[in-house]
């Protein structure tokens, strides 16, 4: 492969570089963005294209145990979409949930070169890091699922408070995680051992460990800030999908004070209305307080009409969907440090929930008044699939499109909004921060997500088409890590990205105090727990940040 | 004049023929069937190196030879003939909704999943999973006929929705399991487990079987409408005596783990 490539009259999208839509040569060498190349090296034409650098996702669904039963539960959904191998690429199957290989080779197909797995169990670790081995293009890493863990509760219900910040130190370090990842915390445990007792108050205190939601979010954003960590807690709030939860979310946001937290799929947890009766909007006030609150971040999860699949470790709100749906399900995970429930799903134009829920992340996009803190997800494939991002990159761009997407839902819904009166259009600027900037900035990947001199050769070239959804949905060029991926539209090499992880410092004799909780409650060896370094193929670590 | 095809050379692994129906086929003369491409395994093939073509595609297909190894004829079939001269291979007829498609010899696995409308007739025997639902789906046959002259195997209308599937000989176990509605017909005798997580639906044999537990005794009764079903797949060629025409059935409802809306009904002379 060539080791240089130049770009030359292309129209560059870089905000971190405070670069918006200005003609500009994009040079790149052994895989990196560099100033200029010698005049003789060769040119391709981009002029009528646009460049940016390859799409950050911050939120997605796409490796280990979940995701892996996830495939197994829905055959069908693999069986209508065959995702057929090039002369360069591998076969794999498609649907909400696709194969490892097709994951990658579809981010890729839609400029996304980086990607983290939201959601995975310390015992999982394992599994996925050899999955994320098989997903091709990408550079990838993934959030440990920390907060229903016994052991760590344990602690903080004792006070030993550096113990516990060595112990996440620990886990993090021996599953080769990115950030800590909080799911319904401290409400999973008392689920599995008491059926159906879900915590539903942050500041419940849970009978189990007389320890509160709130206790532990607070633990945690101290201890990820203290440790270093490059993302700040992720948070995935109690009482998901539940009338009156905007409560819940901004009382979350509360605890981090003035440090740093990013709110998971935010879309979820922002509605109003009476537990048990029919939701409405609170984008307002959960617009407002991240507006004022430059400490925190978060992502969408955009519900898009049509299949998608629930899969989430917050394991009492599946069993409670599955209810309504009546279909298959999975509950997994019941015997380790999380939870997981899976279940097939769709949502559907005419339903009050789903159009509402469709309404809320869009005024949410709409409201939000800094770009850099509010990221474009649809936690795939829970809202919808990633493959439904050029869609969305549409309804924000183009308030004509949009109105005539807001007349074919359920009006009732609507009615509960301020969808409607919302005039506000994204710019291709304002895309590049949300799709790619930004989450590079919340995730303290300094090299991605920008095209200065330096940075990782991850990008994306479209032919600037007025119908966003066409132009996003078909880059012409995609570049990872300098090599030239897609050409014209097709695949011309295969690529295998790295993983992205965390090495905080911590105190080794933390692992005495774990390990006999470990043998005495574990069903594996306490040394073949974890990933060991010889698993790791290509990968690095991403340095502690100062808060 | 019909299209003829009669196998010169055996795959060594199975082909996949969906392209051979009567209505992909319409039209098309001998030379550009023989041109169409197939599976063969991993490769891409004609259908001319394996078969000789003849005629041209005017509504019905003949095919001749040892059929065994050609996979998927007549999928997705709307309308037309498709006689095959012999024994054929796995998913014939998926997913038709229109059509005949009848097999002089045995089929293979999954006869008509998922199909929606038309008939298949086996004069052989069928293996397992015939009017079935393929893996993941919610539901199996959605209408139409399967009429098995022969024997078949295990979950016969697996996740069957409506229509009907006729058993000359013996079926497998798991008859109907998981059925959501429709008709099963044993003639001959039934495995074990029949109707098992069926929520509606009729299960009919002509021997005693083996009940769940979750299936509980009603009655023994005489429904009319099964005079009115035996005399039409008499006209079909099935062998069902006066006895079994107007004579007396144990009703046995299930499964009562699911919606306990199905029935098995079982002739008692
Ligand atoms: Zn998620």
């Amino acid at each position: 492969m060539a080791s240089t490539l130049r770009f030359v009259n292309g129209r560059v999208y870089d905000p971190a570089n405070n670069i918006d839509g200005e003609v500009r040569d994009i040079c790149i060498k052994n895989g990196k963005v560099v100033d200029s190349l010698p005049d003789d090296t060769p040119s391709i034409d981009a002029s009528g294209m646009v460049i940016m650098p390859g799409g950050v996702d911050i939120h997605s669904h796409i490796a280990g145990p979940k995701v892996n039963l996830a495939r197994k539960l829905q055959p069908e959904d693999h069986r209508h979409d065959p995702h057929p191998g090039t002369n360069f690429t591998r076969s794999g199957s498609g649907g909400t949930v696709p194969s490892t290989f097709a994951t990658g080779y579809r981010y890729a197909t839609l400029g996304y070169t980086t990607v983290m797995e939201a959601a995975v169990t310390p015992i999982g670790a394992l599994h996925t890091v050899e999955e994320l081995h098989d997903t091709p293009v990408i550079d990838k890493g993934f959030y440990l699922l920390l907060g229903n863990n016994i052991y760590l509760q344990t602690l903080l219900k004792e006070g030993r408070h550096d113990e516990f910040k060595q112990a996440v130190g620990w886990w993090i370090n021996k599953t080769k995680a990115y950030t800590a990842k909080l799911v319904n915390p401290g409400g999973d445990e008392p689920w599995k051992g008491k059926r159906n007792s879900n915590v539903t108050d942050i500041d419940e205190k849970s009978d189990l460990l007389n320890i509160s939601p709130r206790d532990v979010i607070e633990a945690f954003v101290k201890t990820v800030n203290e440790l270093g960590l490059p993302h700040p807690p992720h948070i995935h709030c109690n009482n998901l999908g539940h009338s009156g939860n905007y409560k819940t979310t901004l009382e979350t946001m509360k605890t981090a004070g003035d440090l740093r937290m990013h709110l998971a799929h935010i879309q979820f947890h922002s509605y109003g209305g009476e537990p048990g009766k029919n939701p409405d909007s609170k984008a307002v006030e959960i617009a407002e307080y991240v507006n004022t609150h430059p400490n925190i971040t978060c992502d969408v999860g955009q519900v898009m009409f049509g299949k998608s699949t629930i899969m989430t470790a917050d394991a009492p709100l599946a069993y409670l969907l599955r209810g309504f749906k009546k279909g298959k399900w999975v509950n997994a995970d019941a015997e380790c440090e999380s939870g997981c429930g899976i279940l097939p799903f769709s949502y559907q134009e005419h339903v009050f929930t789903h159009a509402l829920q469709w309404a809320i992340g869009l005024e949410l996009f709409l409201l939000s008044e800094d770009p850099w803190r509010i990221m474009l997800s649809t936690d795939h494939p829970n809202g919808g699939s990633f493959m439904s991002y050029p869609k969305l990159i549409r309804l924000l761009m183009d308030k004509e499109f949009r109105k005539e997407e807001i007349g074919k839902v359920n009006q009732k819904a609507i009615a509960k909004t301020n969808l409607p009166s919302l005039d506000r259009e994204y710019t291709l600027n304002e895309i590049a921060i949300i799709s790619r900037a930004a989450p590079a900035r919340a995730l303290n990947l300094k090299h991605k997500g920008q095209l200065g001199p330096g940075a990782d050769a991850d990008i994306t070239i479209y032919d600037d088409q007025e119908d966003k959804e066409m132009m996003f949905n078909a880059p012409r060029y995609v570049i990872k890590s300098g090599e030239m991926v897609i050409e014209d539209h097709e695949f011309r090499n295969d690529y295998y990205g790295k993983i992205l992880h965390s090495a905080p410092e911590f105190d080794e004799e933390i692992s005495e105090d774990i390990r006999p909780f470990f043998e005495k409650y574990y069903s594996i060896e306490f040394e073949n727990y974890g990933v060991a370094d010889h698993y790791l193929h290509e990968h690095e670590i991403i340095p502690r940040v100062s808060s | 004049m019909s299209l003829e095809l009669s196998m010169h050379t055996r795959p060594q692994v199975p082909l996949e023929a969906e392209l051979l129906g009567p209505d992909k086929t319409l039209g098309l003369d001998s030379k550009a069937v023989s041109g169409l491409q197939i599976q063969h395994g991993n490769e891409q093939v004609t259908v001319g190196d394996f078969f000789k073509v003849k005629g041209k595609g005017e509504g019905a297909i003949h095919l001749e030879g040892d059929l065994a190894r050609v996979k998927l004829l007549g999928s997705g079939m709307t309308t037309g003939k498709l006689h095959i001269h012999g024994d054929v291979g796995e998913h014939l007829g998926v997913g038709m909704s229109g059509g005949e498609i009848t097999v002089d010899g045995n089929a293979g696995d999954w006869v008509g999943p998922e199909m929606a409308g038309g008939r298949i007739v086996i004069k052989g025997n069928a293996k397992h999973l015939a009017g079935s639902a393929y893996r993941g789906s919610a539901a199996g046959m959605l209408g139409g006929e399967i009429f098995i002259h022969g024997h078949a195997k295990n979950e016969i209308g697996h996740g069957m929705r409506n229509g009907l599937i006729v058993i000359g000989g013996n079926a497998g176990d798991f008859t109907g399991v998981n059925m959501l509605a429709g008709t099963i017909v044993v003639l001959g005798e039934m495995g074990i487990r029949s109707g098992a997580g069926m929520k509606r639906g009729s299960i009919i044999t002509m021997n005693p079987a083996e009940m769940l537990p979750t299936f509980s005794y009603d009655c023994i009764y005489h429904p009319v409408y099964l005079r009115l079903l035996f005399r039409a797949l008499r006209t079909q060629g099935f062998n069902i005596s006066d006895a079994k025409l107007t004579g007396k059935y144990q009703r046995w409802s299930g499964d009562s783990v699911e919606l306990n809306k199905g029935e098995i009904l079982v002739f008692t002379p």
